[in-house]
């Protein structure tokens, strides 16, 4: 097995610990959360950071709650935790849907909603998914705390907007009425990572889509969202004629790469129907029925 | 038999020791105290670390190592030179080719050995690693072995004299004037290329060994990941010039096999070469990118196959072309007579009146290997060619493809039958054995609701392969591996208390040795499997033997073990005689004691002539004391085991996402010793298939970087890919085999990938497709719905 | 760095490199070598171990991350010198073949029998979808675990 280059480790007791000594270990140190991210990179020596700081022990980071009006999701949050979350399941299905896919149950339990986001990997399940909610990314410095929409959270492949001497702290989702919420993911097994994968959220009023949104992970899209066929969206009928003009939309707006997953036009071509199955799915639950169209 | 329901049942035993007995070694792996190489941990020991080629093809201009020796915890740098100056940077191949051990001149393939760091703990010595640096001039890469044969293509092994292009055998079987004739005058010819990708066995425990060099009593001890020690104790001294008999060679368990670990690697060879520079124990673990990029890979057989058959369903003839793609040195396991392996039992389990194949190897930048994953020696390539073939044939003639086979399947009056190729087919049952497996299916029930999905724009797919294999290599005057015949050696010692000891040369990987050969001695002797200790493993303590690989350790063997036993059984009738006081003819074997004709009630039990034996007891003339026995087994032929596999499969056209709901498997593989080990034995195997079919490759980019360098992109199939597997079993005793059984080793790995393709192709019959190449991932199979399957092997640009 | 990892219920401090993995801690510094490694990159689970009651691939962690918690490896299965319900269950059904895989897989079982002491077939494989079998098929070791959850309950039975 690869084991990683020589590093530093330093033990956070606090936020505020933390923090300084990112500062104190500039831009060569790195936030150790569930390390299933990080480590493997090290192992490989894709990354070989100076320091570690450890924040695992940072349990005011670890949290699921509601708080006025909004889904608050700790960044230290583990997958299995979010997963096994009611309070999430019954207000956004989807953080289950994604949840369930991504990795392995094993993988899960330390792994964190944080690292994950914050590694940026473009086919990462978790962008896409938190680009459909819109949600908001909470942000500490040395200077106080900042926001940013999901939508902004990434620069690039492996690139965020958090700066070297800041930490995500939480993940924040608007809670509105009439929402329902999909996940539809392709991956070649249980546990890869996408081939292609599709996000949905969908706000109705009656048979009106009030407003949608859409993420997209693994193909190329803009911001992991793709925000043509969600403006389709807004005011639309709630039905197969939406479901598969938003998908069309959808698959022109991204740009997938050929790759060993698959080429681009499968890419593409998944983009297309996974954004309108997710979208089917999303309405049924929004409408309080199951997956074959009964009351659930 | 047994349909389906999970139990496990004894049928076709002879009763007594056979059965379903639990396993002894797992008293130690439950307890997770196994043996593993990585376990072993020697006073002193240090850690080697091997540094790799980037490129697939270039020139070493220059190596400088001083900065890695200057680290304080590197002990020694070892280079292509430092092994050329004792002679050591090529080693002999498997096919009697050379590989490099440490490059010299030019790396061949990404992931080439390069240089070897040994240093006081695993840490350093990849740090050390880093400090090593390389100027390459990169060259450039044949790739694609469809072009390795083109004019002006790079020549890659120009270290062998006069060497002018890629080429490394050509081989046939079979009669091809006969088999033109066939074709020429059939009604129906149906073509297909094909390709069997390549692959990986990829055992959990990865290889390595721990070498040890004992420069005072001139003992070399090396613990190692080997399927076949004495194979490898007999490579080394030829290999490093020490005398054979100070050389020892000690498989402690190992972690799964499957092929990769028959070849020595370079790592070993300089774990050696680390340990007699330093004076210390060198242990080498290769981590999972090491394993995946330069040990034996499997199959990479480029593939037309045609097939003639008559308008009502008659098949006639097969031939085949074959390109082999090697690597860049021909590494592949195999019987030195057959440089494509058993290939040429692609004739399948049907009659035929003729057959012609003609096998090309290539040398490609990429690393060596060919036959491996259980492959039974590229039986794997030929029963997927010969499966597709009568599948794309049924389609062809509009027949179902379970009526087609059943009408051209060998009959059981047939046996022993002679194939167009020359193997001569043991015994069989083949229509029983498919018929068998239709019952479990329910075949008629799923083709109804097979129609009836299809009205709804439902699409599942009901895929059928039918395999003989050819195990248990072999009689010794066709078969060697670098001219050490496949015949296999066993002894058995038995105690005063009537306790046995059985030695044997073959290597368990997990295959339950330990339990079904103290089975084989128990139910000669009449004991109990308890009394009997199977001793393996360790050159040392075991007789010379050729390994285990190839399903060959029961044939072999397990025959052996029969075959020592039954001379231990005629001693103890001579020792029985004189305690009796009767002639030995007047003895006859009940089963558990030889007792006298007519008065059973005089008798002796082993146990009790074990002390007789051993004892004051005055013995016949000639006859020497005590109860211990050796033989060496020359096969008289090879075993063919057979089985009818069905799977079942839900697609979803648009997304090409392959659910597998169900898989049938029925195997013959004669009298089963321990049914439960047998059964596991075919789970494991048919998993392989999942694999396969679904989701495996190691594939390449145009400049030669391998992308299957690790289990990110070389999957496995996990506990959700696989059903849960309904087996059934026919049993047609071997009657060449001292107990009539045939080993199972790898017959599910051989059936299960046709199945499994067939099935989907199948289920993708509305759409037109008539082939699609391995691995069917979900872009595969909706590119195929679209019109336009792809190659996988290569990546898409 | 100093750290103190509690393995199997007994404290161990030792000096190590913060890049030192927590199956290299275990099996190289601790001499537990029942726990395996088997790839690069977090996929095979050969590494299974329980952290503070969960179970995770020790190759993705470091053993600094362990320094003041909880380590149980398979070592700790057997009480007293008699077998978890879990390992008879794998002799019983023939759930291992070469045993490299076998002690991930049982911490696995453990854990999910600790909390759903009658799991469904599915419910096993979804448990287990992280590690790698290369021998098995993964069928037995599904009805190793039903095994050990049929005993279990009948042993409460009995004790109730």
């Amino acid at each position: 097995m690869q084991v990683p280059a020589y590093v530093e480790y330093e033990k956070a007791t606090s936020v505020e610990h933390a923090l300084a000594l990112l500062t104190r270990f500039g831009p060569e140190a790195r936030i150790l959360a569930g390390g299933h991210s990080l480590i493997p990179m090290m192992k490989l020596r894709l990354v070989q950071p100076e320091t570690l700081i450890d924040i695992n022990g940072l349990s005011e980071l670890s949290f699921i709650t509601v708080a006025d009006g909004e889904l608050r999701i700790g960044a230290l949050t583990r997958h299995a935790q979010l997963l096994d979350s009611a309070v999430a399941g019954e207000h956004f299905a989807i953080l289950h849907d994604a949840e369930r896919v991504i990795a392995d149950p094993i993988v899960r339990n330390w792994g964190t909603v944080g690292g994950s986001l914050c590694q940026a990997d473009p086919s990462e399940d978790l962008s896409g998914t938190f680009a459909s909610l819109k949600a908001t990314m909470v942000i500490r410095g040395p200077d106080g705390t900042r926001t940013v929409s999901a939508r902004e959270f990434h620069t690039g492949p492996y690139e965020t907007v958090v700066a070297p001497a800041e930490l995500l702290t939480e993940i924040r989702i608007a809670i509105r009425p009439g929402c329902g919420s999909a996940y539809e993911k392709v991956g070649r097994r249980v546990g890869d990572w996408p081939v292609g994968a599709a996000a949905a959220v969908v706000w109705l009023a009656g048979d009106t889509i009030a407003d949608a949104g859409l993420g997209l992970t693994a193909v190329g899209a803009r911001n992991f969202a793709a925000a043509e066929a969600e403006e389709f969206l807004r005011g639309a009928p709630a039905g197969e004629d939406s479901y598969a003009e938003a998908g069309r939309i959808a698959a022109e707006h991204c740009r997938p790469s050929s790759d060993q997953r698959g080429p681009a036009g499968y890419k593409r071509h998944l983009a297309c129907e996974l954004t309108a199955r997710a979208l089917r799915r999303a309405v049924r639950r929004a409408r309080g029925l199951d997956a074959a169209g009964r009351s659930a | 038999m047994r349909h389906g329901d999970g139990q496990m049942t004894g049928e076709g035993e002879a009763g007594g020791a056979y059965g379903p007995v639990r396993r002894k070694e797992d008293a130690r792996f439950i307890r997770g105290q196994g043996n593993f190489t990585d376990d072993i941990r020697l006073p002193g020991m240090l850690h080697g670390a091997i540094l790799r080629s980037p490129l697939a093809h270039a020139r070493i201009a220059s190596i400088d190592v001083t900065a890695a020796e200057a680290h304080p915890r590197v002990r020694a740098v070892i280079t292509g030179q430092t092994l050329a100056d004792r002679g050591l940077a090529w080693m002999p191949t498997l096919s009697q080719d050379v590989q490099a051990v440490l490059a010299t001149d030019k790396v061949r393939f990404q992931g080439q050995e390069v240089a070897f760091v040994v240093a006081e703990d695993r840490y350093s010595a990849r740090d050390a690693l880093e400090l090593i640096s390389v100027d390459y001039e990169p060259l450039p890469p044949v790739i694609d072995a469809r072009t390795a044969l083109d004019p002006g293509a790079p020549v890659i092994r120009d270290d062998l004299a006069g060497k002018q292009d890629n080429h490394i055998f050509d081989w046939e079987a079979g009669d091809q004037v006969a088999t033109d004739a066939v074709f020429a005058g059939a009604d129906v010819v149906v073509a297909q290329d094909m390709l069997y990708p390549r692959s990986h066995p990829a055992p959990l425990e990865t290889c390595g060994a721990v070498a040890d060099f004992n420069k005072i009593s001139g003992q070399l001890t090396i613990w190692t990941t080997s399927q076949a020690p004495h194979a490898h104790r007999t490579l080394y001294a030829l290999v490093v010039g020490l005398p054979e008999h100070k050389i020892r060679i000690i498989s402690p368990d190992v972690g799964g096999g499957f092929g990769n670990k028959v070849p020595i690697y370079p790592g070993y060879l300089c774990a050696v070469v680390g340990s007699m520079l330093t004076g210390s124990p060198v242990k080498w673990m290769e981590d999972r990118s090491e394993n995946l990029m330069s040990t034996s890979f499997a199959r990479d057989y480029h593939m037309h196959g045609e097939i003639a058959a008559t308008r009502d369903g008659t098949i006639l003839a097969v031939r085949a072309t074959v390109l082999a793609d090697h690597g860049a040195f021909n590494g592949s396991a195999q019987p030195s007579k057959f440089p494509a392996g058993f290939f040429h039992i692609f004739t399948g389990s049907y009659d035929l009146r003729a057959a012609h194949c003609q096998v090309t190897g290539v040398y490609t930048n990429k690393a060596p290997g060919g036959v491996a994953y259980s492959c039974s020696f590229r039986i794997t390539e030929a029963v997927y060619l010969v499966e597709r073939m009568v599948d794309i044939l049924a389609g062809e003639l509009g027949m179902d493809p379970a009526e087609l086979r059943m009408k051209n399947l060998l009959r059981p009056e047939q046996f022993p039958y002679t194939c167009p190729t020359g193997w001569q087919y043991d015994s069989g049952n083949y229509p029983r054995a498919l018929q068998v497996a239709m019952d479990i299916a329910d075949y008629p029930e799923l083709r109804r609701e097979q129609a009836s999905k299809r009205e709804r724009g439902e699409h599942m797919g009901i895929g059928i392969s039918f395999f003989t294999e050819g195990v248990g290599a072999g009689p010794r005057k066709h078969m060697d591996i670098l001219g050490l015949g496949m015949a296999d050696g066993a002894d058995l010692r038995m105690h005063p208390t009537g306790k046995a000891v059985l030695s044997v040369s073959c290597q368990t990987q997990g295959q339950g040795h330990e339990t079904t050969f103290a089975q084989i001695v128990a139910q000669e002797l009449g004991l109990s499997p308890d009394d009997v200790d199977v001793v393996h493993g360790d050159t040392d303590r075991t007789p010379f033997g050729l390994g285990t690989y190839g399903s060959r350790s029961t044939p072999v063997s397990g025959a052996a073990a029969a075959v020592v036993a039954r001379k231990v059984r005629e001693r103890a009738r001579i020792v029985a005689s004189a305690m009796l006081e009767v002639a030995p003819d007047d003895l006859e074997w009940s089963g558990r004691r030889w007792q006298v004709r007519g008065d059973p009630e005089k008798a002796r039990t082993i146990t009790e002539i074990a002390m007789a034996a051993h004892g004051a007891l005055e013995l016949p003339e000639g006859v020497e004391g005590h109860l211990d026995a050796a033989t060496v087994y020359n096969p008289p032929n090879l075993t063919h085991p057979f089985g009818a596999y069905i799977c079942v499969t839900d697609v979803d056209p648009v997304t090409g996402q392959v659910q597998i709901r169900r898989f049938i498997a029925v195997d013959d593989c004669g009298v089963r010793i321990n049914p439960m080990i047998v059964e596991g034995q075919v789970h494991g195997g048919l998993a392989d298939g999942v694999g396969m079919a679904l989701m495996q490759v190691i594939a390449f980019d145009a400049d030669g970087n391998c992308l299957g360098g690790s289990f990110m992109d070389y999957l496995l199939p996990t506990s959700m890919e696989c059903p849960s597997w309904e087996l059934g079993a026919t049993v047609t005793p071997s009657p060449h085999h001292p107990i009539g059984a045939k080993g199972v080793g790898e017959s599910a790995t051989v059936g299960s990938p046709p199945a499994i393709v067939n099935s989907v192709l199948d289920a993708l019959r509305p759409f037109g497709v008539r082939h699609a190449d391995m691995p069917l991932t979900p872009a595969a199979v909706w590119s195929a719905v679209q019109g336009h399957p792809y190659r996988s092997d290569l990546a898409i640009t | 760095m100093q750290i103190t990892v509690n393995v199997n219920g007994a404290d161990y401090a030792r000096e190590v490199e913060a890049r030192l993995l927590l199956i290299h801690f275990l099996r190289d510094d601790l001499g537990l070598t029942g726990s395996h490694w088997g790839c690069d990159t977090s996929n095979c689970g050969a590494c299974v171990v329980w952290l503070d009651d969960v179970p995770v691939k020790s190759c993705t962690m470091l053993a600094a991350m362990a320094d003041g918690h909880r380590v149980r490896t398979v070592e700790d299965l057997a009480v007293g010198g008699e077998l978890d319900p879990v390992q008879q269950g794998f002799s019983e059904c023939h759930g291992l073949q070469c045993g490299f895989c076998t002690p991930g897989m049982m911490m696995t079982a453990r854990w999910l029998l600790d909390h759903n002491p009658d799991p469904a077939p599915e419910e096993i494989r979804e448990a287990l979808s992280g590690q790698v079998c290369r021998c098995t098929g993964y069928e037995n070791i599904v009805r190793s675990v039903l095994w050990a959850a049929k005993h279990e309950a009948g042993q409460r039975e009995a004790g109730a």
